[in-house]
């Protein structure tokens, strides 16, 4: 199989992705309710900025500033990260089908946000972050434990199914502790707020919210790109790993916090939106090879751009009408789920 | 770089895996870890590498511990092949060999053109060169196998494990394992099942349920008193014209006499 950009200089893939990420949020700046034109939204940006522009419209500036900006933000903060997320399971568990939506990080972090913000121990969005990331790391040590219990002995095959049952189970209990959460502490209101949230829903995101996403995509984004390497090294398993001289205990203890980190942050402002670290890694394989080198900055940038138009697509399909964003990326994720499920067993099978 | 093993014991999960191993390999020299299936030879191996820690007892590679040795510094020296390993990743050979590159690279020093050089030496000596475009696992299992010695040889390490080195591999490339262990400069330990390939090693070592049944030269270790009890087979040796060692023959129990 040859790949399709192999040709292509990586320095220059990388600029035409950057390229058509910019031209994405554009795209997710002028669309709406109201159509605001590009030559606006210049403005905007210059007078925010504080050089001197022409005036605009002070509803479209409003809608456009604190709405549609972080929302866009925090679209492409949370597609890179969730995206970036799926790379590590995926390399690290050595399951084409892993993401931390399937692997029950995403419930996981769920519960943890959702005890924080109605048990209440202080609603801050760091706190709730700080909730939702006890819960991504005891819901992905649950689903590992479990993983474990179930393989024994046996092979590979199994093994990645075992994992992948296991998230089924760690998913399933997590969103039951989440149910009785809200059933058992929270009033109509909050219980209906947060169902939406669940859904996975970016039109709560904020300024705020953007000062705390970016600079944790940034850093999880780093810490992961620093362990390429090791991802690659990964390839045909740990052993093979650790006499390629990686400290696989460690580096796996360092990526599976930031993977959880990552989900963390993102769930407890956008709630779970599944699906995306399984498609995007994916695409990006076919596109750029298997080595991390490449992979990860394609990942981190197409995931962005998956999530920036998938809200575009939400916000647009039923006129009148915001969707959930995770059903969206459901739609879209749950036929590649499919076939990336047959491809893998083939590639056991064969 | 010479390699020690000083009363090696381990057991998993409560059961006795090898008991009291004791050997060691000369700097440049090879051995060959024979023994049924289950006797530990992997284990061995594995414990030799430090991937995989001794109950009691350890491991010296150049006179340093295994268990001490920074990891990267462990990988500069010592490669491993370990039986079979596999992916599901769609990786094309030449970078699967790369990888064997991985203990000496870091950010402040990336894959350069010494490192290409050696990658591509790598594949000419496992003579996978003429697919190493393929995908991985698009291989057969022997084909899968050179590209895993391809990559060891590519670590460019002095010691050598190789956990059944032969096993897929057709007749040739059997014989030019054999061939490369004999040249080899450095330290090479590997599990074998073919015994008369054993003759090639400077030392044969011979594993039943997790202990030494018997280590030394191939003339003296490969004889029907010594393997036949530990394989439960008939043994018998001949001679060979064009062949400059005894070779060895097995049957069923029937074939009790030894000669
Ligand atoms: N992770 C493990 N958990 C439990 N038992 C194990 C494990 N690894 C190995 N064993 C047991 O240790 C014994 C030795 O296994 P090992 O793989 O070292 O044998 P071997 O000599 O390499 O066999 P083969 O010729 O089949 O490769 C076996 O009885 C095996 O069941
Ligand atoms: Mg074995």
């Amino acid at each position: 199989m040859q790949f399709a950009f192999g040709g292509v200089r990586p320095a220059l893939t990388l600029l035409i992705g950057v390229a058509i990420m910019v031209a994405a949020l554009g795209f997710a700046l002028v669309i709406g309710e109201t159509r605001i034109p590009l030559a606006d939204i210049w403005a905007v940006l210059r007078i925010e900025a504080g050089y001197p522009a022409r005036e605009v419209n002070p509803i479209d500036h409003g809608i456009l500033w604190s709405y549609r900006l972080p929302r866009a933000i925090i679209a492409l903060s949370c597609g890179a990260s969730l995206a970036l997320s799926g790379v590590v399971l995926q390399a690290l568990l050595r399951n084409p089908l892993s993401d931390p939506y399937i692997l029950g990080l995403s419930a996981g972090a769920s519960t943890g946000a959702v005890a924080v913000a109605i048990l209440g121990f202080g609603a801050g969005a760091l706190s709730l972050s700080g909730g939702a990331f006890i819960g991504a790391m005891l819901a992905f040590g649950f689903v590992a434990w479990l993983a474990r219990m179930a393989r024994g002995n046996s092979a590979q095959a199994t093994s990645s199914l075992a994992l992948l049952l296991a998230g089924v189970a760690g998913a399933q209990l997590f969103h039951a502790l989440t149910a009785l959460i809200i059933a058992k502490s929270a009033d109509a209101n909050q219980a209906r707020g947060i169902m939406f949230w669940m859904m996975g829903n970016l039109s709560g995101s904020r300024w705020p919210d953007v000062y705390l996403a970016v600079p944790i995509t940034l850093i999880g984004s780093a810490i992961i790109f620093l362990h390429f390497r090791a991802l690659d090294a990964m390839t045909f398993g740990r052993e093979a790993a650790q006499s390629m001289g990686i400290r696989t205990g460690l580096v796996m203890g360092v990526l599976i916090s930031t993977t959880a980190l990552l989900t963390a942050v993102m769930v407890s402002m956008t709630g779970a939106i599944g699906f995306v670290g399984l498609v995007v890694p994916h695409a990006m394989r076919f596109l750029v090879g298997v080595g991390h080198l490449r992979l990860i900055p394609a990942t981190a940038l197409a995931g962005g751009i998956f999530l920036i138009l998938a809200d575009i697509v939400a916000r647009m399909l039923i006129p009148g009408q915001t969707l959930p964003i995770g059903v969206v990326t459901a739609l879209v994720g749950a036929p590649a789920f499919a076939i990336i499920l047959v491809r893998s067993s083939r590639a056991h099978s064969g | 770089m010479r390699i020690q093993a000083d009363n090696i014991s381990k057991s998993i999960s409560g059961k006795p895996i090898l008991r009291d191993v004791s050997l060691s390999i000369e700097a440049g020299q090879s051995l060959a870890l024979i023994g049924p299936n289950g006797s530990g030879k992997s284990t061995l191996l594995r414990v030799i590498a430090g991937l995989l820690a001794a109950d009691s007892g350890h491991i010296t590679i150049g006179g340093d511990r295994v268990d001490r040795l920074p990891r990267r510094k462990l990988a500069q020296r010592l490669g491993f092949v370990t039986q079979e390993a596999g992916t599901t990743d769609a990786i094309p050979v030449r970078e699967a060999v790369k990888l064997g590159r991985t203990p000496w690279l870091s950010f402040a020093t990336p894959f350069g053109a010494k490192d290409r050089d050696i990658v591509e030496a790598a594949m000419q000596q496992m003579a996978i060169e003429s697919y190493k475009n393929k995908l991985f696992n698009a291989l057969s299992g022997g084909e899968k196998q050179r590209v895993h010695i391809a990559r060891v040889l590519a670590q460019t390490p002095q010691a050598f494990l190789l956990d059944e080195p032969t096993n897929h591999l057709d007749i040739r490339h059997q014989i030019a394992i054999m061939d490369w262990v004999k040249a080899q400069q450095g330290t090479v330990a590997l599990a074998l099942h073919d015994l008369n390939h054993a003759f090639a090693c400077d030392r044969v070592a011979v594993l039943n349920a997790g202990q030494l049944a018997a280590f030394g030269t191939p003339t003296d270790v490969l004889v029907p008193e010594i393997i036949a009890p530990v394989f439960q087979v008939g043994v018998r040796q001949s001679r060979t014209p064009h062949v400059d060692h005894p070779i060895l023959t097995f049957a069923k129990e029937s074939f009790t006499t030894y000669p």
